[in-house]
């Protein structure tokens, strides 16, 4: 265990110093009322580092080895990125200063704007959302908007039982009301269930693609007719669109509103977090519902535009998170077209071949084959009193990191494992021969799944206490 | 370029042990009717050599605002950012590191973010503070939703000497829900028209906002608006900038119910405007009500004491479309950076930083009052932000001051016409000197001269 | 209370009716079981008036949260304040002190779509029964 910050206080020490103040306060009128202390603890510089540096040893990370997590997309993040996005004409940028003086930014704005129409097929995106979920409202608040610029009454989002949590919590967030739909025997979308719940009060059909038991739909052409024919809008959850680059353009298939998830298909990191970023595309006849300011482009000048009477308004209090969209500029620029399509061909691959080397060991929810990831189900350890936790404890002492466990919640006793592209045959080879040797000792040794991890900094932790008595903040 | 492993041979290997002829057999589900057909229209990839001169180039199209005298804020500002926090953000451990669903290999983020918590709850003297949100604007969107959802009212009242930008994104959140936000005037001393509040507020009024200092950087009277929201039934909001709670009464102080603000100004860079850090603080009889991630202490079944994200059932990936918010992805390596930067500081370093801003503000501001035709209309009760108007229009003057690398703050004719096309709004911080102060005040006078 | 004079829903509550036509509200052994530690009850107010199946409150695991639903309507005459208080007495004990509510009852007839216990027994049989069909079903694959 490591001690708190705070117990590493003593007071009178100093880490970093100001340059001593210049102007002096004297005769001055000053409203200072706060005059007990904050609590804030003071430690030298070497403390200080050392601190952080032993949590630092206490975490997983990419650079440290596989992370399979379903959904996450966790991939190599470039480090020449970082060091770009470290400059100082980008970092060192205040949001209010005159678009003179941040030609540049506004330039990569546009640029990276313009390729996610591209990848994507839709007609113009929007940098603003923070993070998935935050796009997913953007999202809502277009085609809620769109609707009511209509004068049509139409209040319900239908989401498949498959969904990410932050799909209905968003819906709601917007005014909506959440359908579920459920999945029929292939995983994929029940037609008939979809028909059943369509109507003149469907507004969108919220759909991940590919969906999270990592299949695509294969009816979507069909899909997209049934919700257009309703006079309702697709909404495209792109958080897999790692499956998609160079493959499919959602917007050619039909797809009316989407967001991508920087912090996934395109490489930047994901911070223990966020921070992330989560850009909206739109088709053409909802491009005058996206939040402003827009980027615009006139004669080789960039400007921010905040005329649009039907916009949205904002979601981000300046245009998002900038720093995330310079990195992956970066990323897309440095791979170009075929470099994407390298990517999303070779997701598959890896998750194909490592559903094909477990498959013996881990039943898998819905066999053929798979886009980028699968859905494993330990299930059929259950009999010797494991769970898909023990196994994913278990993954922890043999120094690896855990897929995304419990979900989809249609899935019993579900792993759910995303590979990317940036693993290595051997890398796959070596996850899957753990993976296999864990259910080996589930049938064996179960003791070793239910006390594991016993090789990690701490093992399994009281959540319940933590539940009843939380506590979330040091007090002296 | 595209940082892929496998090889030919390895491909070959690969689509052999999984029993298909070629690629063309995993696409399968996907009709070929509706795939790409040729190549996406961006062109050819490019060597890392060659991106970062690309970058570079674009980089050296801007300015940066802190490599001038920048006097921008409203919000965002410019403060010194020591190395060390710099490193720790830098290090990968840190920032490739995914949401710590596993604790037990996740104790450095957990462990990080329960002292940023900690460090929130002093700096508030809040009883609780969540793992981060997107930025100050949509953490205050969130305490309106929780606000309403607490008082099951729908009604909120914000003074309208707030950020116009985040107005506008509480705006687009009260649109969802259908709740009504309320203007409260400023006065002309430049702080909440305490009477109109008092008017507004009704049994329909679930929160009043209280921006401290407020957008024109003044120090309103906190304790009496929250005297009031009370009296009127309603939460209290605290809007706080973080470095003025060196200084500045506590919130938590005046009892407010949930504060939330702007974090950048803790270590984080400006960026352009993101990421940011949404921070928020509550009572302990609202944790269960509040969005987003929370980590809490615990121990391990060997006793030893390690962190977990607790309460988990609030939130969207168990409760759904009953979620108490839809966030999942926060901001937490700006709330990593903003721990970071605060330890490295410590309490006498901390509060030095709202000394200077507070001490060079003042001094400029009263360098400011001695000259003919620039008008101070609030008064020096401000922490490090103050409103100056000088003789408009201010184009040429922004122009003047542009050559000289200097950035004299945030032209406020456009959002508050009351104040007239020559206002400005002026932030300094630690990091301005005497010299620059004195630059800007001698441009001033020359333009004023000029006019 | 004994469970075998209690009643059920086929959401797993549990009836006792007192005398003076109060019915104790609380859930099944097998429930607080599936659930796991319980860490946090939320119950309705003293005074308030349900309706039979209506939600009256929430019950949290660590990772789930359940509704708890009324098995009869009337009015909510007691909450158990030690349970929301001590949640973890519902999985020790959840016949006796991990009661949830007493409700009075409008309509003592509405017990009569209830499972008695046996029936409960029987009900949790099926459920068993087809969970473990699915369980062979994976070891065929295997």
């Amino acid at each position: 265990m490591s001690t708190t910050i705070f117990e590493k206080g003593r007071s009178g020490r100093r880490g970093y110093r100001l340059p001593e103040n210049d102007c002096p306060a004297e005769g001055l009128e000053l409203p200072v009322q706060r005059t007990g202390p904050v609590g804030i603890p003071e430690i030298g510089e070497q403390e200080a580092v050392r601190h952080y540096m032993e949590l630092a040893s206490k975490n997983y990370h990419i650079e440290k080895g596989i992370y399979p997590l379903g959904s996450c997309t966790m991939k190599y993040n470039p480090v020449v990125n970082e060091e770009i996005a470290r400059l100082e004409g980008f970092a060192g940028l205040h949001p209010a200063q005159r678009e003179a003086d941040v030609q540049g930014a506004l330039e990569l704005m546009y640029g990276l704007e313009r390729s996610l129409s591209e990848i994507c097929g839709m007609h113009s995106f929007t940098l603003q959302p923070a993070a998935g979920a935050h796009g997913e409202l953007a999202g809502m608040m277009i085609a809620r908007d769109y609707f009511r610029n209509r004068g049509e009454e139409r209040d319900t989002v239908i989401v498949p039982d498959s969904a990410h949590g932050t799909n209905p919590a968003s819906v709601v967030l917007c005014g909506f009301k959440p359908q579920t739909i459920v999945s029929d025997e292939r995983g994929l979308v029940d037609l008939d269930d979809l028909a059943a719940h369509l109507s003149d009060r469907t507004a969108v059909l919220m759909l991940t693609l590919p969906n999270t038991l990592g299949l695509f739909e294969r009816d979507i052409d069909r899909i997209v007719g049934m919700v257009h024919e309703a006079g309702g809008l697709i909404y495209m959850d792109g958080a897999n669109m790692n499956a998609l680059l160079g493959i499919v353009r959602p917007g050619e298939i039909g797809i009316d509103i989407m967001h991508v998830n920087l912090h996934k298909t395109f490489s930047t990191p994901h911070g223990g977090g966020g921070p992330g970023a989560g850009p909206v595309g739109v088709s053409e006849n909802l491009a005058d519902f996206l939040p402003v300011p827009r980027v615009i482009c006139e004669d080789g000048r960039f400007a921010l535009s905040y005329k649009s009477e039907k916009t949205i308004g904002r979601v981000h209090p300046y245009y998002g998170n900038f720093n995330v969209f310079v990195k992956a500029y970066a990323y897309i620029r440095t791979l170009g077209a075929r470099g994407l399509r390298e990517v999303s061909e070779n997701a598959i691959l890896n998750a194909n071949y490592l559903m094909s080397l477990i498959q013996e060991s881990y039943h898998v929810a819905f066999p053929g084959p798979c886009m980028h990831e699968f859905v494993a189900s330990a299930a059929n350890l259950k009999k010797h009193g494991v769970r898909t936790v023990d196994v994913a404890k278990r993954l922890l002492d043999y120094g690896l990191h855990a897929p995304t466990v419990y979900f989809p919640l249609i899935v019993d006793e579900a792993l759910m494992i995303e590979p990317v592209e940036t693993e290595s045959k051997e890398t796959l080879d070596h996850f899957a021969g753990v993976m296999n040797r864990i259910a080996a000792e589930a049938k064996e040794d179960p003791k070793l799944l239910h006390e594991a991890p016993r090789n990690t900094p701490v093992r399994r932790l009281d959540e319940a206490t933590a539940a009843r008595t939380p506590d979330i903040c040091w007090l002296d | 370029m595209s940082y892929v492993q496998n090889t030919d041979e390895d491909r070959k290997e690969m689509l052999k042990a999984i029993g298909a002829a070629d690629m063309e057999q995993l696409l399968d589900p996907i009709d070929p009717a509706l795939r790409v057909q040729g190549e996406l229209a961006l062109g050819p990839g490019m060597s890392e050599a060659e991106v970062i001169a690309l970058t570079r180039e674009l980089a050296g199209k801007n300015r940066p605002a802190s490599e001038a005298a920048s006097f921008l804020g409203g919000g965002i500002y410019d403060r010194y950012i020591p190395a060390v926090v710099r490193y720790v953000l830098s290090r990968s451990e840190f920032y490739t590191s995914y949401t710590p669903y596993q604790a037990e290999v996740s104790q450095g983020t957990l462990q990080a973010i329960y002292e940023y918590q900690s460090l929130i709850c002093r700096l508030t003297a809040m009883e609780s503070a969540n793992a981060s949100m997107y930025d100050g604007a949509t953490s205050l969107a969130e305490a309106m939703l929780m606000a309403c959802n607490i008082k099951r009212r729908s009604r909120i009242l914000v003074p309208e000497a707030l950020s116009p930008a985040v107005r506008a994104v509480l705006e687009s959140y009260a649109a969802g829900k259908g709740i009504v936000i309320e203007g409260i005037p400023f006065t002309e001393s430049g702080t909440m028209d305490l009477a109109r509040l008092e008017e507004l507020l009704s049994v329909e009024s679930a929160a009043v906002v209280c921006a401290q200092p407020n957008y024109l950087g003044l120090i309103e009277e906190a304790g009496e608006i929250a005297r009031l929201a009370r009296d009127g039934g309603a939460l209290l909001v605290s809007y706080v900038d973080p470095v003025s709670l060196a200084v500045l009464t506590p919130p938590g102080e005046y009892e407010a119910d949930i504060v939330v603000g702007e974090g950048q100004p803790l270590g984080n860079p400006q960026n352009f405007g993101g990421p940011l850090l949404g921070f928020m603080a509550t009572r302990k009889a609202y944790m269960r009500k509040c969005p987003g991630r929370l980590i809490s202490a615990t121990v391990d079944v060997e006793g030893r004491r390690g962190y977990v994200m607790t309460l988990q059932t609030r939130e969207q990936h168990i409760r759904r479309e009953k979620a108490t918010s839809n966030i999942c992805t926060n901001e937490g390596l700006c709330a990593l950076t903003a721990a970071s930067y605060l330890t490295s500081l410590g309490e006498s370093g901390f509060r030095e930083v709202a000394m200077q801003s507070m001490v060079k503000s003042h001094t400029l501001y009263r360098m400011f009052s001695e000259l003919p035709g620039c008008r101070l209309p609030f008064g020096e009760n401000f922490f490090q932000e103050f409103v100056v108007t000088l003789p408009s229009p201010l184009d040429r003057f922004m122009e003047a001051a542009a050559a000289r690398r200097l950035l004299p703050g945030i032209p406020l004719g456009d959002d508050f016409p009351a104040l007239g096309a020559g206002a400005l709004l002026v932030a300094v911080t630690e990091k301005r000197s005497r010299a620059e102060l004195e630059r800007y005040r001698d441009l001033v006078s020359e333009a004023g001269g000029e006019t | 209370m004994v469970p075998e004079e209690c009643q059920f829903t086929k959401e797993h509550e549990w009836v006792f009716v007192e005398e003076g036509n109060v019915a104790v509200i609380g859930i099944s052994d097998y429930a607080a079981s599936e659930l796991g530690d319980i860490v946090y009850i939320e119950l309705p107010e003293v005074g308030s008036h349900v309706k039979q199946m209506d939600p009256i409150g929430t019950i949290e695991a660590v990772k789930t949260v359940a509704d708890i639903f009324s098995p009869v309507s009337g009015e909510i005459v007691a909450v158990n304040t030690d349970a929301v208080s001590a949640p973890e007495i519902v999985n020790k004990d959840p016949y006796e002190d991990g009661w949830f509510v007493k409700i009075k009852m409008n309509d003592p007839g509405e017990l009569d779509v209830l499972f008695d216990h046996s029936e409960y027994t029987e009900f949790l049989g099926e459920q068993e029964a087809a969970d473990a069909d699915e369980d062979d079903m994976e070891e065929e694959e295997e």
